[in-house]
Formats: structure tokens, sequence, C-alpha cells
């Protein structure tokens, strides 16, 4: 059985011959919560979009493979490529204020996509969305589904879009930073609804993050990502028993705890930082000799 | 929020206000000949420059005064009033049709669609608006059909760049993002969610732009190159009211005072549309 989504050495370049992915390499299985993490332009982000086909001008793909379900995305038209993202991943972005269209109520919003997309019908797109909604805990369907964005508040509009990228049932969904924009009493609902509906649908997910608690609570594995370069990656359980990159250790020692809450926060070591630079020196040596 | 609740309890009184003054104007100019007390052609030497209805002298029938030739200012206001509506609407309309097109597209395709576009507006940007203005009547003959096509050719421009820089706002938000990974084509996305988040900018400059067709038809018919000289416009009443100002103020006073009003109300009536129109303001 192919993987549901598959990188093999992917790497990007800016416009200005810069390095933003250097060759990357994951593996995420049918069903299973494969956490990205690292600090922001470690370009965890990058990868999401590069997966769902949305990378912005700038980035140019120069390497690699991607893999939706043994379909090679490089391979395919770009129209057939659109087709095969559309139907079989979604997004749950970062920030729900600026993910829904505020000229347009949330029903026909949420429906169009499976009639248009998947060619449903009205009546089934309709029974569908009421049922997500029933699954995010959202009491009022009627109310929500003819509301505009904007009468919403951020949480409901995350269960919104929730429930949106779970209606189509696809195979993949790309959750980047969900949790990022909420409250904190708000963040700790949003992501156990992320999990449970992730089991009950068996929808694998690529949940991108820079919090190593939220790792630790919703995914099975785990990619540790510096400057556009896996540097660790294994088990969540195996990964927070025994970190094997320093970097790794230093980012959970960085990571504040609610135990103790008067402890300094420590920055990530001097010395892991300046190893951290050699590697990826190296790595880009390595890989720019025969790409001259 | 507290915001647009000030801009909600403010669009009250300025949009009846505005769009009251505009539909008696608009009613007026429809049924011109069964309004107008007088034939707005008909000159009486024998009445010239009567003072309006509460000065002596005045006549009854005649309530706004007549002008140096006996016409009737209130019957020539009315029928003014068609011209510039028909101006208004039409070159309006057209300019913005041509310039929320174009500029919906180099807002939201970006690149080489954007800077031709943008290029060429800059050209044309160029031109002194009036000028420009009296050189294409003067090329494509005075008559009605040239002051509208004159006044959309000026001033598709300001739609353009306006709904541009809009929609390349829209085109950066996640929810065009999230189209697009959905599976949606460009111009599908382009209409379903890009266009009616920038509707609401486009009503108000509508109307902005019907105020601006108004004063740049009576600047033409001031200059006497809009449509033929027996017709009554606002711009060429206030020429010849310019003339006897001395003798016979209101002759030159009444006319102002409309064209005034109507731009004044389409504007502010554009304004009030546009928090309407917007579901964020409402």
């Amino acid at each position: 059985m192919s993987a549901c989504l598959d990188i093999i050495d992917l790497s990007a370049v800016l416009a200005n011959g810069q390095r933003v992915l250097r060759s990357v390499s994951l593996t995420v299985q049918p069903g299973e919560v494969r956490a990205l993490v690292g600090e922001s332009g470690a370009g965890k982000t990058m990868i999401g979009k590069a997966v769902l086909g949305v990378l912005p001008s700038s980035v140019r793909i120069v390497e690699g493979d991607m893999r939706l379900e043994g379909e090679d995305l490089g391979r395919l038209q770009p129209k057939a490529r659109r087709t095969l993202i559309g139907a079989r991943t979604a997004l749950i972005p970062q920030d729900p204020l600026t993910a829904l269209n505020p000229s347009r109520r949330i029903g026909p919003q949420m429906t169009d996509r499976l009639v248009r997309i998947l060619g449903w019908s009205g009546d089934k797109a309709d029974k569908r969305v009421r049922q997500l909604l029933d699954e995010v805990q959202i009491r009022e369907p009627d109310r929500v589904l003819r509301s505009y964005p904007h009468e919403l508040s951020g949480g409901m509009r995350q269960r919104v879009l929730i429930a949106a990228a779970f209606a189509a049932e696809p195979r993949l969904i790309v959750a980047d930073e969900p949790t990022t924009a909420l409250d904190v009493t708000v963040q700790k609902q949003i992501l156990r609804l992320i999990a449970e509906l992730q089991r009950e649908h068996g929808t694998a997910i690529l949940f991108v993050t820079h919090d190593l608690g939220v790792v630790a609570k919703i995914s099975q594995k785990v990619s540790v990502l510096y400057a556009g370069k896996v540097v660790e990656e294994a088990d969540t359980a195996t990964l927070f028993a025994s970190p094997q990159h320093p970097y790794t250790r230093a980012l959970m020692a960085a990571t504040p705890r609610y135990t103790d809450p008067f402890a300094s926060l420590k920055p990530v070591d001097e010395t892991v930082l300046a190893g951290l630079a050699a590697e990826i020196a190296a790595a880009d040596q390595a890989w720019s000799r025969p790409h001259g | 929020m507290d915001e647009a609740r000030i801009v909600r309890r403010g669009a009250g009184p300025r949009l009846w206000l505005a769009g009251g003054w505009l539909l008696l104007v608009l009613l007026a100019a429809i049924f011109a000949p069964l309004v107008a007390p007088q034939d707005p052609l008909a000159q009486d030497l024998m009445l010239e420059r009567l003072p309006p209805f509460w000065l002596d002298g005045a006549e009854p029938g005649y309530w706004l005064g007549t002008d140096s030739l006996g016409r009737d200012l209130l019957s020539r206001l009315i029928f003014g009033g068609r011209i510039a509506f028909i101006v208004a609407f039409a070159a309006a309309i057209a300019a913005c049709l041509v310039g929320s097109t174009l500029g919906l597209i180099a807002g939201y395709f970006g690149g080489w669609a954007d800077r031709i576009i943008s290029r060429i507006v800059d050209i044309w940007m160029a031109f002194p608006p009036v000028l420009f203005a009296i050189l294409l009547v003067a090329v494509l003959g005075t008559g009605l059909s040239s002051v509208i096509l004159a006044i959309a050719i000026i001033d598709w421009t300001r739609f353009c760049r306006v709904i541009r820089a809009e929609a390349m706002g829209q085109s950066r938000m996640d929810y065009v993002e999230n189209a697009r990974i959905a599976g949606y084509g460009r111009i599908g996305i382009m209409l379903r969610e890009v266009l009616p988040n920038v509707l609401p900018s486009i009503v108000a400059l509508l109307s902005l732009e019907m105020g601006i067709a108004v004063i740049v038809e009576a600047i033409l018919s001031f200059v006497n190159l809009s449509i033929s000289t027996d017709d009554p416009t606002w711009g060429g009443i206030i020429a010849e009211g310019r003339l006897s100002i001395h003798q016979a103020w209101w002759v030159l006073v009444f006319p102002l005072i409309t064209l005034i009003l109507t731009v004044l109300s389409f504007s502010q009536f554009g304004e009030a549309l546009k928090t309407r129109f917007d579901p964020v303001l409402r």
C-alpha cells in the first residue's frame, strides 16, 4: 500500500537562488498524524503549500518528488494536478479571520465546494455539512449557516473551517498552525476536536506547528525542521523520550513549563546554533557540487 | 464594532436625504413635459428677467423667474436635468464596466496583464482630464453620445485604479488560496470570491462617477461643446447666467445650487450605499 503523502528530496529556492527547502523527505501514512515542527522561517508552512500546490510565485521547486497516494504530482498536467489535490486534500488554515470570504454566508461557502468540485447534489451537500457542524459541536447549525463570517467568534470560525476541511472526506489534511491565532482556552478545544475528527474519519494530517506541547498531544510521528532541513525524524514517543539531535533537545528545553512558571526561558544555545549552521553549510556544499 | 455602529447611525439620514434629492430630480427629469410649468424654449421678451416668486414683480407660473430672453428658469432646469441624468447614468455605467473589468483582471491575475493595464492607465492619467474631454468632443463632434463617450473614455481609469488595488488585496487573502486548493478555476475565483468583496467599492465609485459626469457635462456645455445650444443644459444656463449676473442673479444661482446639490447627493448616496452593501459594516 502506498503512503498517503511521500515527499522525496524536495528542494526549493527563492528567485535570488537562496535555498528555502533543503532536500526534505517525509512520509505520511494513511490515517497518521505527522507533526512538522520548527521555529518560524524554518519552512514548515512552505512544505504545506508545496503539497497543496499554492507556493508563492517567488518560490521555485528545483528538485524532488511529491507523491499523493502514489500519484507523482510533478508528472501530472497542471489541470489534472489541481483536480487531484482538490479532491484528496484540504487545508485547515492558520488564521480563521481571513480564511472565510467576508461577503458570503457560511452555508454556501461550505456546500459550494462539495457541489461544484465533487459534483454532489445540493441536498446531499447540505446534509453532510450539517453532520460535520454537529461533529465540531456547533449547536445551532441553522443560525451559523445563515451567518456572515464576521458574526461568528474566532473559535466558531475555526470550527467551521475544520468542518469544511473534513466535509469532502479528503485523504490528507494540511493543518497549518490551526490553533496559533486563537486564545489559549479555545486552542485546547480546537485541538481536541481535530484529534477526534481525525480518529473518526481516519484522515492523515500533516500538522504544522511550532508548539512541542501540541506535537505531543496530537501526532504519532514528528519531523523537526531547521532552515528548511529535516534535522530529526522519529516516532513522537521516541522523540520525547530520547531526542537525538542537539537542536531538538534545545527546543524541548526552551518550551515553557506550566509547572514552573517563574523559571526563566532558555533560548537555544549558541553552540547548538553554530553546529546547525555548520551542518547546513556542509549540506549546501554537498548539494551544490552536482547542481553547479 | 463601535465604528460600525457609528457608520450605521450616520447612514440613515444621509442615504434618505441624498437619495430623496436624486429621486426628485430624476422624476422631474423623466416627467419633464408634465411637470415643467412652461415650455423651456419659449421666448417672450415681454417677460424678460422676471425675479423668483418671493420678490416684487414676479409673475405667477414663473416660480424661479426668467432669463434675459424671457424663458422660464424652472422649466429649463427641469429639462436640463434630463440631459444631466442621461449623461450621468450612461457615461458612469460605461466607465464602470470598462474600468472595473480591467481593474479586476489586473489586480487578480497580476503579472503581464497587470503590467500592461497599469501602463495604459498611467499614460491615460497623464492627460489633463478637462482638456482631454474638450479635445475628444472636438474630434468626435458635439452631441449627447459624444459627450457620454468622452466621459467614459476619460474616467474608466478611476475605476480601474481603485478596483485593481482592492482586487490585489483580496487575492492575497486566505480564502482565495483555499478556493485554489479546492480546485476552482481562476475566472471562477475572480467572480465568486473577489468580485463580491470589491462590489461595495464599485457601487460607491459608480455613484461618485455619476456626480463627476454631471460636472463634466456642465463644463462642456459651459464652453458650448456639449449638445446643441437650443437644448437647455445646466452648464449652458450657468454660462448665460454669468452674463447677466448684475441684472438677474437668479439665472446663475439656481442652476449652481441644483448642480452642487446633485453632485453632493451622488457622492453621499454612494458612500451610504457602500456601507449598506458591505456585510462587515452593515
